[in-house]
């Protein structure tokens, strides 16, 4: 057979990509329920972090059903939507939809006495997208027209390729921890969200965290990511039930 | 014996880093920890021996206009396999080693390999020739791992080595160590002493 052929070349790389195309295809078929299970685990590991609770891939699952007690979804006017999982909502998909038809999910979690929730946050930061989860204590008896959910409890960012050292910082404890303790709302009732503030923060403002240098982009960005996500959650951190 | 000089000819005085310069890349890149440096080593390893085997076991038949991208449809597919099982079985490692994995198509070794060696050697011996290359940049890339985790850190395979009393009596880390240009660097101190003790390796003129 002469291997110099056209006819030989052509079959040859058709019969090649054939067999590597099928390769590839059962390799990735077979894998995939175990790469779904580090991501799920790797959420739940998370989640876990905004409630301040330190989680290794093995124990993750454990804690996680131990620590929350209810996972749901909401409207936009804060009533709970029955047939879409929490767990699975895709947020980037959510947050192009209008605010009145986003799904906006949410995770209880119980620890002692106190209750928090677990809200999602999505967005951008400089190269890419950055989120995170912001936990809430809740609070009893708040006069009307107050959130039951105002003061954060942690917060845990992550960021798929933020610049070294600067902006890929967020996910750092130095920046993560001053937003404990942090409030949302006003004594007014009207929601404010947490800035990020550029050139020292006012210590005494609950409001304001102190920004990173030289990642001026991210931190705007991890500031509006905090607004345009919480937002939407308003009326059913104002509801009663 | 001949079998034995492809293995470890690699390890020394043929080394993909330290002699023959290939890889230099990702030998920066990964180094930061040991872990992700001996997972990439492995990665590496696994992709050179199996891609010589199967370049080697085509050679005669692959026509010689597009063997090149024959080649690399091989690399690639091995490449992907190894990315999918790492993120399947090692996440948190994968994660770390993010586009480098990837990168391992790129890398000089692989294609050097295949067209110097496995397109003219029956598939054993090739295969024998992939692992030694993969072994002698892993041993290069573990050897960085461990003197930049050690002293950028104070950590191997993130185990606290260095005393905590270190820290307390005023010992700090490296921070140069966790950068790219002191694994250039530490490359360069390698290369330096290999060829201090293999006189072989030293040009004449």
């Amino acid at each position: 057979m002469n291997i110099q052929s056209n006819s030989y070349t052509y079959i040859y790389s058709t019969i090649i990509v054939l067999i590597v195309a099928t390769g590839l295809a059962i390799v990735a078929t077979a894998l995939k329920p175990a790469q779904d299970k580090n991501v799920e685990i790797e959420k739940k590991q998370n989640i876990l972090t905004s409630l301040r609770v330190t989680s290794e891939p093995a124990n993750a699952e454990e804690l996680y059903d131990r620590y929350i007690t209810d996972s749901y979804t909401l409207n936009s006017m804060g009533e709970k939507v029955s047939g879409v999982d929490p767990f699975t909502i895709n947020l980037r998909a959510e947050l192009k939809k209008s605010p009145s038809k986003r799904n906006l999910p949410a995770f209880e979690a119980k620890m002692g006495d106190s209750t928090f929730v677990v809200i999602p946050v999505y967005g951008k930061g400089l190269w890419g997208p950055i989120w995170g989860y912001v936990a809430f204590y809740k609070e009893e008896n708040v006069p009307e027209g107050q959130s039951r959910f105002n003061t954060i409890y942690g917060v845990m960012f992550d960021h798929k390729g933020e610049t070294p050292g600067l902006g890929a910082e967020i996910n750092q404890p130095f920046f993560m921890n001053p937003f404990q303790g942090k409030k949302i709302f006003s004594e007014q009732g009207e929601f404010v969200s947490v800035h990020v503030v550029k050139g020292g923060a006012d210590p005494s403002s609950p409001y304001q965290v102190d920004a990173i240098s030289g990642g001026t982009i991210t931190s705007k960005g991890l500031e509006a990511m905090l607004d345009s996500s919480l937002v939407t959650y308003q009326s059913f951190f104002k509801s009663n039930n | 014996m001949k079998n034995l000089h492809l293995l470890l000819n690699p390890l020394n005085d043929e080394n993909p880093i330290t002699v023959q310069v290939l890889g230099i890349c990702s030998a920066l890149a990964v180094t930061v920890q040991m872990k992700p440096a001996i997972v990439m080593a492995l990665s590496v390893t696994v992709v050179t021996a199996f891609s010589n085997l199967i370049i080697s076991m085509g050679r005669n038949t692959i026509p010689p206009r597009i063997r090149i991208i024959i080649q690399l449809v091989v690399v690639a597919f091995l490449v992907i396999v190894v990315d999918q099982v790492l993120k399947a079985y090692v996440y948190d490692v994968s994660k770390k080693l993010s586009v480098f994995v990837g990168l391992i198509i790129t890398n000089c070794i692989l294609m050097g390999r295949l067209e110097a060696f496995a397109m003219s050697n029956k598939p054993f011996e090739s295969f024998l020739d992939g692992i030694g290359n993969g072994a002698g940049y892993g041993l290069i890339l573990i050897a960085l791992g461990t003197i930049r985790e050690l002293f950028g850190s104070g950590s191997l395979m993130g185990y606290q080595i260095i005393p905590q009393a270190f820290y307390e009596s005023g010992y700090q880390d490296n921070g140069m160590m966790i950068l790219p240009p002191m694994a250039l660097i530490t490359v360069g101190i390698i290369i330096w002493i290999q060829r201090g003790y293999n006189r072989k390796l030293v040009d004449k003129s």
